[in-house]
């Protein structure tokens, strides 16, 4: 990703501030994907079952949207406004939270049936 | 906890941060969002260690496991939320350009891991040598 190129308001910044942000976004992305493998196979645990089904379809769903509001947040930052890209939105960052705390409330339940 | 209730607000309602003070340099921005994002990793590691425990300790007693399971998923709810309500907190502080808002939940969760690993090192001599 090249943060040049937008004309002169944007220098490319020495200390790689948005790279190092994107790929921080990255490795989150990363551990989504294990917390969702590991709540898919315990949802699938001792064949699949009705309930195993909807719970490992709502922790994909989860998943899914999670890669989708990173993928929203790396092209943002790709983005070259004036003094730099723009900052993270609370909406964001609060979707991004509520995607764990249902991976979790997922995994209560799986835990407790 | 009225400061909570109304970080809670500022998480859906982004406008209100940016209404007031000045707007930081970018790079203070995005360091707050990186540790915002280091904290949520902290956050589903110990999520995906309650489904580990869940799966992978199938000798565990019952109650030993859903309870060791329950406790890091609460743990990694907990986390979470205090992931994004210190990332509106910084936020708001640099805005106003006041200091930085200081926590004790590192200190907290650190002793809460250190207490389960000494646990943990308890069961398996205990196991050990019975």
């Amino acid at each position: 990703m090249s943060t040049a190129g937008a004309g002169e308001a944007w220098v490319r910044d020495p200390g790689l501030q948005p790279e190092r942000t994107r790929l921080a976004w990255r490795r989150t992305t990363l551990s989504s994907t294990v917390a969702a493998l590991l709540a898919g196979k315990t949802a699938l645990h001792g064949g699949p079952s009705a309930a195993g089904i909807a719970v490992c379809a709502v922790c994909c769903v989860l998943w899914l949207w999670f890669l989708a509001v990173a993928h929203r947040r790396i092209r943002t930052l790709a983005t070259t406004g004036d003094g730099g890209p723009p900052a993270l939105s609370a909406r964001h960052a609060t979707a991004a939270t509520l995607c764990a705390v249902a991976l979790a409330a997922c995994g209560a339940a799986l835990v407790i049936l | 906890m009225i400061d909570f209730a109304r970080n809670v607000r500022l998480w859906f309602a982004p406008q209100e941060i940016d209404a007031e003070g000045r707007t930081p340099d970018y790079r203070f921005s995005l360091a707050n969002e990186r540790t915002f994002l280091a904290w949520l990793r902290t956050a589903l590691a110990l999520i995906g260690g309650g489904f580990a425990v869940d799966q992978f300790l199938p000798d565990l007693r019952w109650g030993w496991r859903v309870g060791l399971a329950l406790a890091l998923l609460a743990a990694g709810v907990l986390c979470s939320l205090r992931a994004v309500n210190h990332w509106v907190r910084c936020e708001r502080a640099m805005r106003r350009g006041e200091d930085l808002p200081v926590s004790r939940f590192p200190a907290l969760l650190s002793l809460a891991v250190a207490v389960v690993a000494v646990a943990m090192v308890v069961v398996v001599l205990v196991r050990g040598n019975g």
